[in-house]
């Protein structure tokens, strides 16, 4: 109730700036909806949206899996952690925009450098998000699993990825928004379709209507998939917390 | 089966660089069905001596003999509970094997029943101490060590718990450990009693216990503690007056 009524306070906001700025420069509600159903009806909405989505999913997988990895064997072997640290560090402050044209220059424009180059963005908060987790893994539960002599794999998911789970979360939460703001760049430099590719036409036709359009459209999806998907698995993750305050 | 441990000493390394001798040579051995009782006043090194008896700590002289196949069944000072897991699932994840006609009478006799779906969270002190004791005993283990499994609960649930791990210990053959500063556990549960020196540990004195335990009446426990407390009186005065 109170997060709608959040989001028609948004819509009023919007509404009235429409009004003061002139149709130009910011269109109104109704006018974005126009070229969101034109856009849908011919279905391009959904094949942009749908192949943004795709890179977004696979970029996601990829990093997580990855970054978790990497970052658990750093967290557990000193020496992993020494080696890797300066890599990291080099990863962590390299900007997007530096990966992604590297990347397309590399490997030329295809869909695996936009992928790789999004993926390599996430890859480093991943990665230091997990190893710090691993670093706060409590040492007297792997006592524990030892004494009783619990096979590897039961002990790692019964005993360590618990422990890990809220730094997932943190990581899938964070990673997945990051993701989103990067996918477009990738998109707009290097891809015939995608959210960002049509942000980039309306941006040349100075298409505001066009780009709000896009741009919410995607912010919706965004929306509901943090809701039906991330915060599902962080509440699973934290129901043997007691309530917190 | 017998368990044979024979250290002859472990240094620590401080973070300022110094080594303290934390366990002097320490030797003793225990047979299966029998409890061997570890007294001494705390910080002596009890805790790290357990750590290397069960294999978690390797940096040490010596040597520690265990059946290569033995279970072991711990109670550590802290319950060490999964948090994430039931009390049921904490039990079964340690002993994956155990029956549930079994299991149903551990949480019987220490009186689980009630909280088989709750969370370690969700529990008080004395109740996740009996889920560790549950869970030792549910991988029916051939060596078994409790350490302080009864400090800091009140005096009527620590004699219930005892009378509970007395009747546990008696119905399997079991090398049992225990380590406490109370005599009293001490002398109720212990077929063999080793007192240990400040640290470095060493054993100052191995005192056994002849009579059976199910036939230790409260006379007995009293002559023994008697004794005991001569014997420590005696060392007192031989040690001051040389």
């Amino acid at each position: 109730m109170l997060r709608l009524l959040s989001f028609a306070l948004f819509l009023a906001i919007w509404w009235i700036a429409a009004l003061v700025v002139g149709g130009a420069k910011l269109p109104s509600p109704p006018a974005v909806l126009q070229v969101m159903i034109a856009e849908a009806s011919s279905g391009a909405l959904f094949l942009h949206l749908g192949a943004t989505l795709a890179r977004v999913a696979l970029a996601f997988t990829l990093a997580m899996s990855l970054g978790s990895a990497i970052g658990y064997l750093m967290g557990r072997v000193k020496l992993a952690d020494r080696l890797g640290d300066p890599w990291l560090i080099l990863l962590l402050n390299l900007p997007a925009l530096v990966v992604i044209v590297l990347a397309y220059i590399w490997a030329g424009l295809t869909e695996a450098a936009a992928i790789a180059a999004i993926a390599i963005n996430k890859l480093p908060t991943a990665i230091v998000t997990l190893r710090e987790g691993t670093r706060a893994l409590d040492r007297s539960l792997d006592e524990m699993a030892s004494v009783f002599a619990m096979p590897r794999w039961r002990a790692f998911r019964h005993v360590v990825l618990p422990q890990l789970a809220p730094y997932i979360a943190a990581s899938a939460r964070s990673g997945l928004s990051l993701v989103w703001k990067i996918v477009l760049v990738a998109e707009l430099l290097g891809r015939p379709n995608g959210v960002g590719f049509e942000i980039g036409v309306a941006f040349q036709l100075f298409d505001t209507p066009r780009l709000l359009a896009y741009s919410l459209t995607f912010a919706a999806v965004v929306l509901v998939i943090e809701t039906l998907l991330v915060q599902p698995f962080e509440a699973r993750a934290n129901r043997w917390r007691p309530r917190a305050a | 089966m017998r368990l044979e441990v024979d250290i002859t000493g472990k240094t620590f390394r401080s973070a300022a660089g110094g080594t303290h001798e934390v366990l002097a040579p320490v030797k003793f051995a225990l047979r299966s069905g029998e409890v061997g009782v570890l007294i001494g006043p705390s910080g002596c090194g009890k805790s790290t001596m357990l750590r290397i008896i069960l294999g978690l700590d390797h940096d040490f002289a010596g040597r520690i003999a265990r059946p290569p196949e033995a279970r072991i069944g711990m109670v550590f000072q802290e319950p060490r509970l999964l948090p994430w897991r039931s009390v049921e699932q904490n039990v079964r994840l340690a002993a994956p094997d155990v029956a549930d006609a079994k299991l149903a009478e551990l949480f019987r006799i220490l009186e689980l029943e009630a909280h088989r779906d709750h969370y370690p969270g969700e529990l008080s002190l004395g109740l996740a101490r009996r889920v560790a004791l549950a869970r030792a005993f549910a991988v029916e283990p051939d060596i078994l060590v409790l350490d302080e499994p009864l400090a800091s609960l009140d005096d009527a649930l620590a004699g219930r718990l005892r009378d509970e791990i007395a009747t546990l210990v008696a119905s399997r053959p079991v090398m049992t450990l225990l380590v406490t500063h109370n005599l009293d556990d001490a002398v109720r549960l212990g077929d063999r009693l080793f007192f240990l020196s400040p640290r470095p540990a060493q054993i100052v004195a191995e005192v056994p216990i002849g009579i059976p335990r199910d036939t230790r009446g409260e006379a007995e426990i009293a002559a023994i503690k008697a004794g005991l407390a001569q014997r420590t009186q005696g060392d007192r005065t031989e040690r001051d007056a040389s």
